[in-house]
């Protein structure tokens, strides 16, 4: 039996970006694959390739060298209706101006199951409210999107998702607009969605410790190459860190689980001046970003 | 209340008006006849070669079918470029489409084409090729990393208008002016009396136009999602753009080729309707249709009137409705977006 979703030595090039361009390849030789059933964690530094890697998955982008493949079937003999019924994607940021009520975003995750019909049916509208009501904001439904918060945003960005009815959910950044409370509402969400409906979610984040609390296996991108791919324990580990984030760490244990948590050593002057290799991190503010 | 129950009412809603605005456009103008006569001629029983018959069937009724579909297909044109360029304020002739289908008609008329069905499809076929040669180099003016950029589109509109209107010019002045009969005239936008096989083909190729956008409206919604999220919804949007791209190329190109570059309908028609109905193109592109038709009917109407027994063109009266408009939203709603 194939995986579910298998990159197979895959090699992208943005043509005309310019820093990418100077760096020859933005994803190099990538090769890993998703089983279906867990949840599946893509971290990695800013420019590592993370988006570039979510986009290859979505069609989005066709790779210059190499194959994506979803059930064992490259992705290019996938009809885009196909694909947007196995895989939905929770992007960043909501779209902005998006001139669209929350009900009506959340109905456009309908339109692969029925891309002739030109009002949705009513079973279209049942199913938008169940993710609406799932990701809590049926009672927003209404309102038009530019009016929410960021958290309400995407957590109707995720609902429109879940209309979707994927087999495969990528979240892309989902916890970046989400307060404490919502961040741990959202991980509980994915781990039911999993765990009861059987959905196999793709996590790309710069959040480490959410990527160590909520999956199964992590791949750790850096420079357009897996720099590693196992359990969380397995790859988040301080010297593998510190290599592909250029910054130093050091790895805990989250008492009440048991996963890495992961800390940043900020950069002291003294330290720095004792370690020239790895004190200051290699791009200036990243480290902040990141919230490692 | 439903998507599809609201498009019913506001279809039949303005339908009715659409009707009412016809009937009274029918029954004034500048021959002063009576409306029994007009009726009597409508019913047809009044002699062909009498005044009424004549005034009412060959010179009144097919400027109001005319203005109808000029209307509605450069409103369904209005809503189809501004769903492609994620723009409110794109319009056939904002963007310098307009003048890019005009460049064509012009050309086919040094060729000699005229107006009956025949050569009228030539002409048309002229005109759109202008107005997608417009279009595209619009596009590729407005073309960034990263999308359309909504200052670029609407600068590279005025320039792509202006390079046409020049081109224009040009023409005209090299040809023999007694070869371009009526063409200044024609150039401001007018509605004059087209042959009934010519009306015919108009039809024809309008609806032609809007049944294409109308296919693709709830994918049109989708783009506003941005391109990436589209294609992870399954729109291929790529073909998506490419037809609606074409089709609205088409619409101008054809409202342009019977009726001349009318302005600014496809911005006026669209930005009330979203004020009534919302931004769902579902619901826009075919209430466009019958809206249009009112809109320009109406300006039509007045055309005809105010200053009779002379006539002004329509465009003159669109342009006095949209220049101000188009201020208007520029300062209000859209300051923030530029």
């Amino acid at each position: 039996m194939s995986p579910l979703v298998e990159f197979v030595e895959v090699a992208f090039g943005y043509p005309h970006a310019g820093p990418a361009r100077e760096r020859g390849f933005q994803l190099a030789g990538v090769s890993f694959a998703i089983e279906a059933g867990e949840v599946f964690g893509v971290i990695g530094p800013n420019s590592a390739g993370k988006t570039t890697l979510l986009r290859l998955l979505t069609r989005v982008l066709t790779p210059g060298r190499g194959e994506v493949r979803l059930d064992g079937r490259p992705l290019g003999r996938l009809a885009h209706t196909e694909l947007a019924r196995q895989i939905a994607v929770v992007p960043q940021e909501a779209p902005r101006p998006f001139p669209f009520s929350v009900e009506q975003l959340v109905l456009m995750g309908r339109y692969p199951h029925g891309p002739g019909r030109f009002f949705e049916s009513g079973e279209d509208r049942a199913l938008a409210a169940a993710a609406m009501e799932a990701t809590g904001v049926l009672h927003l439904a209404a309102l038009p999107l530019e009016r929410l918060s960021g958290g309400e945003r995407q957590r109707a960005m995720l609902a429109r998702a879940l209309a979707q009815q994927p087999r495969l959910l990528v979240l892309d950044e989902p916890t970046s607009h989400l307060d404490l409370r919502y961040q741990a509402e959202t991980a509980a969400l994915l781990r039911r969605l999993n765990v009861e409906g059987g959905m196999t979610v793709l996590l790309v984040s710069h959040d480490l410790d959410l990527a160590a609390a909520v999956c199964d296996r992590l791949l750790l991108l850096g420079d357009g190459r897996v720099a590693r791919v196992g359990t969380p324990a397995d790859v988040l580990r301080r010297d593998v860190l510190e290599t592909v984030f250029g910054c130093a760490v050091v790895v805990d244990v989250n008492p009440a689980s048991g996963r890495p948590v992961v800390r940043v050593v900020w950069p002291d002057p003294d330290l720095t001046a004792g370690r020239p290799d790895r004190g200051q991190p290699a791009r200036g503010g990243e480290a902040h970003r990141s919230r490692v | 209340m439903t998507a599809g129950r609201r498009l019913a009412l506001a279809v039949g809603g303005l339908g009715s008006i659409l009707l009412a605005v016809a009937a009274v456009s029918l029954f004034v103008g500048s021959a002063g006849l009576s409306p029994e006569a007009v009726a009597r001629a409508l019913v047809g029983r009044a002699g062909a070669e009498s005044v009424e018959a004549i005034v009412t069937l060959h010179l009144r009724l097919p400027r109001v079918l005319a203005a109808m579909l000029a209307g509605g297909a450069l409103a369904v044109a209005g809503v189809a470029f501004q769903g492609l360029t994620r723009n409110p304020l794109a319009e056939p002739s904002i963007l310098g489409v307009s003048s890019g289908a005009a460049f064509g008609v012009v050309l086919a008329q040094v060729f000699g084409l005229g107006l009956s069905a025949l050569e009228a499809l030539g002409v048309a076929t002229f005109a759109f090729a202008g107005a997608l040669l417009a279009a595209a180099a619009v596009y590729a003016i407005a073309m960034v990393p990263g999308g359309l950029s909504i200052q670029t589109l609407l600068l590279g509109g005025v320039i792509v208008g202006i390079f046409f209107t020049s081109a224009i010019t040009v023409l005209i002045s090299i040809v023999d002016f007694n070869r371009l009969g009526g063409v200044v005239h024609w150039l401001l936008g007018n509605l004059a009396p087209i042959p009934a096989g010519s009306l015919a083909l108009f039809a024809a190729l309008a609806l032609l136009g809007f049944w294409l956008v109308l296919r693709h409206a709830r994918e049109l919604n989708l783009l506003a999602l941005g391109e990436e999220a589209a294609v992870q919804l399954g729109v291929n949007a790529e073909r998506l753009k490419r037809r609606v791209f074409l089709a609205a190329a088409l619409l101008t190109g054809t409202v342009v080729a019977f009726t001349g570059p009318i302005g600014f309908v496809g911005l006026v028609v669209p930005h009330a309707l979203r004020g009534l109905l919302g931004q769902d193109n579902r619901l826009l592109v075919p209430t466009a249709l019958v809206a249009g038709g009112i809109f320009l009917l109406a300006a039509d109407t007045l055309a005809r009137n105010v200053v009779a027994p002379a006539e002004l063109s329509v465009g003159v009266i669109t342009s006095f409705c949209g220049a101000p408009f188009f201020v208007y939203l520029l300062r209000t709603r859209y300051r923030t977006s530029l």
